[in-house]
């Protein structure tokens, strides 16, 4: 059996909805047991929150959930009960890692500010994610993946090219914001694991989602420091790659260099309007991008997105069909990769789900735990890890503490 | 003075472009040793130009791109189309923790630094491949920029207004991907780390931007429905826009999810006669009428700044923001206190600013060191004190153009 990357990582994910368990399946999909702290009764409330199967609500058939939490352990506790938070800290004096999202006040009042836990663990990774960080102005402000968006500075520019500039400003699609979040995060949670097991020591990680957001657009934020250039999502007259229509969809062309260029004019032909002075060297297409654009549309219209795709990609030209999810569902490359992987759920089946953009050659990845029911792991947490006997538990239970 | 989370990681680092290169800037910033390898015969082209404005750059040495995205890297010229240069490359990784490449897939192994080989000149090697569509698979010898491996992924798809075309969003879609590699690295570290075993990574972009459309995709899986862009708006949720407010092209985003947001969202807008009708009575009826919903909203916004909008709910635990410009950013007072911009002054450029690490680490603080390096800046620190070649080697191989 081919051994896991963080096979050797425990962590306790005490978080809701997506960037928290984005982050924490990261570590599970390589092999970390993580421990999923979901509140007795709800849960965690991407279970309320569609796809569900069949169109029909429940709360161990979302599709989100499901995608969000494979491969963890799940139990139920109440953190605001005095049992519940003395149950935490058992387990958190038990773990490497502890990935949370509560608010600055929420921790502070239950008293698990990472000053009083490094007490209990002195080599744990604390990792916090807030909207805006541990400090600063907006600390204790509330803010929905939209508005992380839009706060952090990617939102005023899409879309880009809007050829309606009165128009409101948007956000990336589905789950482009807080993913990204959750995977940034997992990056310095891991760097931090790493120290630890080098030096012995734990440490706190501050993370703030609009920080991550901003640095996802750092060239453009920067640009107006070092160049004065104010960015906007209005249309410019720049050369593709934009969508491009065909019969069945949209393609994005790339003609960048000089060879790719020569390369696409090639293949349409070498048409007349091609040889004009002023597209005879890059930036001066680039700036006139608006005259070429539509040449290039008229042509691409009379072919589907797959076709031209394959047949500029032939020519070493770097374009790509804009899928929709059902043509990534279909994509003989996702097939060929394995990238969806078949997992069994007690409740929804057995259901593709989309894994990880990465192949490690000595620890591959395994679809080998689907998302866990609510209160799935109770009795193996509490009793076989935690020491509690059945009748503790079933106490437990009745006063809803688990 | 603090240690770094990476002290002691090497990295020999063969990416270029925006993907590439912020991968290893990230791990650079936990203070692992990034020495980019690179060559006048073939230059990183954010050395020279931006697409995004359409400008170029005098020289190699006076790209604001390329620094942004190369803080605290060192770099030393080398030509890999020289068989020496390719002897030198695996001095190099010898004494190196970790290979970061991005060129298409079949490139290294031509040129003889395949993971089959490193592992041999380096055995716990680590060794990110990371390419548009990956390296296995009927498209593995497809090329990719953002826009194209951001179609192929879904998320231009997804992106983009409802009556509107689709949209590739911004050069983020490699910065992205670039994340990606980071933790796909750290990731082979800790199991380095924990088994003394090192392991090749074959990352494909496409992919790295699919799985942030995982809500979409088990749609598709469970309902067969196939999802497509929607602006702003939310599947629960509304009000959930960006709403106009006083200035010129000045927007407010608000979220509202439960019944006590909007409550107390009404209650700030003065309770007017409207927000009491049945067509709003309940966050279904909200979502069903909402486009009428954010016309009435607006009439609120526009009388109103967005610093002041936001204050005004954020006040009564409402989220709202305001939707930001980079200039608008540089003046925000919370952006100021987290110090996410700091200057470093860059040999060729002078000042520059740029956004630094976007956590911050109790006890080994993540930070920007140092801008990034002019090519060729740690020639003698790479071949002369690593590798120990004496003075008149090196100077020989400049000549020959293998240190070029």
């Amino acid at each position: 059996m081919p051994e896991r990357a963080l096979g050797h990582l425990k962590v306790i994910e005490l978080c809701n909805l997506v960037t928290g368990p984005y982050c924490t399946k990261l570590l599970a999909d390589l092999g970390a047991e993580v421990i999923k702290i979901e509140p007795p009764g709800t849960g965690d409330a991407a279970r309320h929150r569609g796809p569900f199967l069949n169109d029909i609500p429940h709360t161990e058939r979302s599709g989100l959930f499901l995608y969000l939490n494979t491969n963890k352990l799940g139990i139920t506790l109440d953190i605001k009960t005095p049992t519940g938070l003395s149950i935490l800290k058992e387990l958190i004096e038990q773990t490497d890692i502890f990935v949370e999202d509560n608010s600055h006040a929420v921790m502070q009042e239950l008293g698990l500010t990472y000053d009083e836990l490094k007490k209990i663990n002195p080599r744990l990774v604390m990792t916090s994610i807030t909207p805006f960080g541990q400090t600063g102005p907006y600390r204790d402000y509330k803010a929905y993946q939209l508005n992380l968006y839009h706060s952090g500075g990617e939102g005023y520019l899409l879309p880009i090219q809007s050829p309606e500039p009165n128009r409101e400003p948007v956000k990336g699609g589905a789950l482009v914001g807080d993913c990204i979040c959750g995977l940034s995060i997992a990056i310095a949670t891991l760097a931090a694991a790493y120290n630890m097991h080098a030096t012995g020591i734990g440490q706190h990680i501050d993370a703030s989602k609009q920080d991550v957001m901003m640095t996802m657009v750092l060239l453009e934020i920067a640009m107006y420091a070092n160049l004065g250039v104010v960015r906007n999502r209005h249309r410019r007259p720049i050369l593709m790659p934009i969508p491009m229509e065909c019969r069945d969809g949209h393609i994005m062309i790339s003609a960048l260099t000089e060879r790719e260029w020569q390369d696409l004019m090639h293949l349409m032909g070498n048409p007349q309007w091609a040889s004009d002075e002023r597209f005879s060297h890059w930036i001066q297409r680039h700036l006139h991008g608006d005259e070429i654009n539509p040449h290039v549309q008229e042509w691409a219209k009379q072919f589907k997105k797959d076709e031209l795709f394959r047949k500029l990609q032939a020519n070493a030209l770097a374009a790509a069909p804009v899928n929709t999810p059902e043509d990534l569902v279909k994509s003989p490359q996702m097939e060929a990769r394995g990238f969806f992987v078949e997992v069994e759920h007690p409740e929804a089946g057995k259901l593709k789900h989309p894994t990880v953009a990465y192949k490690f050659s000595a620890t591959p990845w395994r679809g080998e735990r689907a998302a866990p029911l609510l209160g799935q792991h109770n009795e193996d947490i509490y009793c076989g890890r935690l020491g509690y006997d059945e009748e503790a538990i079933a106490r437990m239970k009745e006063n809803g503490v688990i | 003075m603090k240690r770094s989370a990476l002290e002691g990681v090497r990295i020999a680092d063969f990416c270029w472009l925006w993907a590439g290169s912020y991968a290893t800037g990230l791990l650079a910033f936990l203070g692992a040793e990034v020495i980019k390898i690179e060559s006048m015969q073939r230059v990183d082209p954010s050395r020279m130009m931006t697409l995004t404005i359409g400008q170029s750059f005098e020289g190699v040495d006076h790209s604001p791109v390329f620094n942004s995205i190369n803080l605290n890297k060192m770099s030393a010229k080398l030509n890999l189309k020289h068989p020496k240069g390719i002897e030198l490359a695996k001095k190099i990784i010898q004494i190196s923790d970790v290979v970061s490449q991005n060129m298409r897939p079949g490139a290294m192994e031509k040129m003889g630094l395949g993971y089959d080989v490193l592992k041999e000149v380096k055995p716990d090697i680590i060794m990110l491949s990371s390419s548009a569509f990956g390296a296995e698979g009927p498209l593995k010898r497809y090329g990719g920029y953002a826009p194209s491996f951001a179609a192929y992924s879904g998320v231009t798809h997804l992106t983009g207004y409802s009556d509107g075309p689709p949209n590739p969003m911004t050069g983020s879609t490699d910065l992205m991907s670039a994340t990606t590699s980071a933790f796909a690295i750290i990731a082979a570290l800790n199991y380095r780390q924990h088994t003394g075993k090192g392991q090749h990574i074959d990352l494909s972009s496409v992919e790295s931007l699919a799985v942030f459309t995982g809500d979409a995709l088990m749609d598709y899986i469970m309902n067969s429905r196939v999802q497509s862009r929607k602006g702003n708006r939310d599947n629960i949720m509304a009000p959930h826009n960006c709403y106009r407010c006083r200035g010129d092209d000045k927007w407010v985003s608000i979220a509202i999810a439960t019944e006590e947001e909007w409550q107390a969202f009404c209650r700030v807008i003065g309770n007017p006669a409207w927000a009491g009708a049945d067509k709003f009575s309940d966050a279904y009826n909200r979502w069903k009428n909402q486009y009428e919903l954010d016309a009435l909203v607006t009439e609120w916004t526009v009388n109103y700044t967005h610093y002041e909008v936001t204050e005004m709910l954020q006040k009564v635990g409402v989220a709202a923001m305001p939707s930001f410009s980079n200039q608008e950013i540089f003046s925000d007072p919370h952006f100021k206190e987290r110090k996410l911009a700091v200057e470093v002054e860059h040999p060729a450029m002078g000042k520059q600013v740029v956004l630094g690490p976007p956590w911050r680490l109790s006890e080994t603080p993540a930070k920007v060191t140092k801008a990034s390096p002019v090519i060729g800046e740690n020639d003698e620190y790479v071949f002369g004190e690593l590798l120990g070649m004496p003075v008149s080697e090196i100077k020989q191989l400049i000549a020959e153009q293998v240190i070029y």
